[in-house]
């Protein structure tokens, strides 16, 4: 144990007195920048992407026919059920079993081929998943009495969802989803293991040359965390600006209806 | 046409034919007919299990009957049996339009909690009626006028008290204009001190002729306001009259039972 606790002094003095291992971050960290980069880009466009995919998921999944959730539901259950680093191999590895899709022109040469595009597919089909059934459970939690007042009011079931169930749902689901997100960026650091140069396979890169694991492992724990605290924040604020009616009672009590002073305090209390 | 005979032949505002209702074995409506003429205002009353929510459920079909017909103006909605007995409109866009034409005011508001007062008066004119969004924001800003809250159009939901908030929904319902107007006990999930301003503005909507079907438990207004009252148990009509007939010289013995402990 003592011996423990002298090398690691000793590490953290060459860490503060010595040279290294400053010049090598000097030297690779626009690398480590430019995977930071890919990183963001693969979390947004299959956070994107598997949000627009989730839509019409959730709706197949909660219809009535069997016909039309039996599909959704096997979709979802074996991206929610399979290690997402198997759905990375299927995509990057698997797809190339296939002569009709290598001859695809620029669709395979561009695309399929690439890990980029690998790496985005196989995170949008798994965010997919994982954000409809998130949707799903939130249509399902839209008061019955809210959907019933478009009834009434004659809206057809098409506007009910457009106007009424679907924002509503997305105002329910907000808080899980950026937990979603948060979890695939950090899912994003299997992407290194096709090939691709993220943050993860930047630092795996620069650890190759320099030998120098614990400092750029570090380095790059370090940046995921920046990231994270980034997502958090922008969850944050979409959440306050999407969900502002919930902060109502956050009003000053003298600008407040007197009928609703007991529960501004009550909630203010909590 | 003559015109004249086309006014004098003109059909009921609202006729419903011989309603039932079945819960599995469980009839809970057992032939519920009633006609509304033109500032008709009817009041439907009883105690809780006799059915006078579902009834004023079933008209717009937000509860399916298991028989029965209900005509708007003499229109009749077009009904079909589905695979578990109930009836369904056999034409999706009949339903909405007859719909459109029936106002419905829930027991608790159902206000659309992500949009402010003035998008949930303006959003079903849009959509439904087509109105432009100018045309709409006017109409609602005259509304909120009238049901006394012309201030609280930015607002919330979320931000008001029960009583507010079912005036708001009086005033996304009369929004669309309608024919009708349903009210599902309206009252009865307001504190006491915000009964009356919600009675006031319904007060209002009588005076001013205007046809309108009110389940309530607030014997008092069913009495000074209403044109008829239906007096209904387990199911069935017992009772049906202007309002003195009814409050003063109930015929039958549960109307009296039911009057002399809510009175």
């Amino acid at each position: 144990m003592s011996e423990l606790i002298i090398q690691f002094s000793q590490w953290l003095l060459t860490l503060t007195q010595g040279a290294e291992p400053w010049d090598s971050y000097a030297r690779y960290l626009p690398r480590l920048m430019d995977g930071v980069w890919v990183t963001l880009q693969l979390v947004i466009v299959s956070g994107i992407a598997g949000f627009i995919m989730a839509i019409p998921l959730a709706l197949m999944r909660i219809a009535k026919s069997p016909w039309l959730w039996v599909l959704p539901y096997c979709y979802i259950f074996f991206f929610r059920g399979t290690p997402l680093l198997v759905q990375i191999f299927l995509v990057y590895y698997g797809l190339s079993q296939f002569e009709s899709l290598r001859n695809l022109g620029w669709i395979w040469t561009d695309v399929l081929s690439q890990p980029y595009w690998c790496a985005i597919i196989a995170f949008s089909l798994n965010t997919s998943a994982y954000i409809a059934e998130l949707f799903r459970g939130a249509i399902q939690a839209v008061p019955k009495g809210e959907v019933e007042a478009a009834q009434s009011l004659g809206m057809s079931r098409r506007k009910q969802y457009q106007h009424i169930i679907l924002p509503r749902a997305f105002g329910i689901i907000l808080p899980a989803y950026g937990n979603e997100v948060i979890l695939m960026l950090k899912g994003s650091a299997l992407a290194s293991t096709i090939t691709l140069l993220d943050l993860m396979g930047a630092t795996r890169g620069a650890i190759a040359r320099t030998y120098m694991s614990l400092e750029f492992f570090l380095l790059a724990g370090a940046l995921y965390l920046m990231l994270t605290a980034i997502l958090i924040g922008f969850f944050r604020l979409l959440e306050n600006w999407y969900n502002a009616h919930q902060h109502a009672t956050r009003m000053p009590v003298n600008k407040l209806d007197a009928q609703l002073r007991d529960k501004h305090i009550e909630d203010n209390a909590r | 046409m003559n015109p004249e005979t086309h006014i004098t032949e003109r059909p009921a505002t609202l006729e419903v034919k011989d309603l039932h209702k079945r819960y599995g074995q469980i009839e809970v409506l057992k032939g519920i007919s009633l006609t509304a003429q033109d500032g008709d205002v009817i009041s439907i009353i009883g105690s809780s299990g006799s059915g006078k929510s579902t009834f004023l459920r079933c008209l717009n079909l937000l509860e399916h009957p298991s028989q029965g017909s209900i005509s708007l103006r003499g229109e009749t909605l077009d009904l079909v049996a589905n695979a578990q007995g109930e009836l369904e409109a056999r034409k999706r866009r009949q339903l909405e339009m007859m719909r459109a034409r029936i106002g419905f005011v829930f027991q608790n508001f159902n206000l659309w909690p992500h949009m402010t007062v003035l998008e949930n008066i303006m959003l079903a004119p849009v959509l439904v009626k087509g109105r432009s969004k100018q045309a709409s924001r006017e109409r609602a800003l005259a509304l909120l006028e009238k049901v006394g809250l012309a201030d609280k159009a930015k607002s919330y939901p979320g931000n008001l008290s029960g009583g507010q908030q079912q005036r708001i929904a009086i005033a996304r319902t009369l929004a669309m204009d309608p024919e009708v107007l349903l009210f599902d006990e309206p009252t009865s999930a307001l504190d006491p001190e915000l009964v009356n301003e919600v009675l006031g503005v319904m007060q209002s909507l009588a005076e001013e002729g205007r046809t309108m079907l009110i389940v309530t438990h607030e014997m008092r207004f069913a009495r000074d306001v209403s044109s008829q009252v239906m007096f209904l148990h387990q199911g069935r009509v017992e009772e049906f009259g202007p309002p003195d007939e009814v409050f003063r010289h109930p015929k039958s013995d549960r109307c009296r039972e039911f009057l002399s402990s809510h009175l």
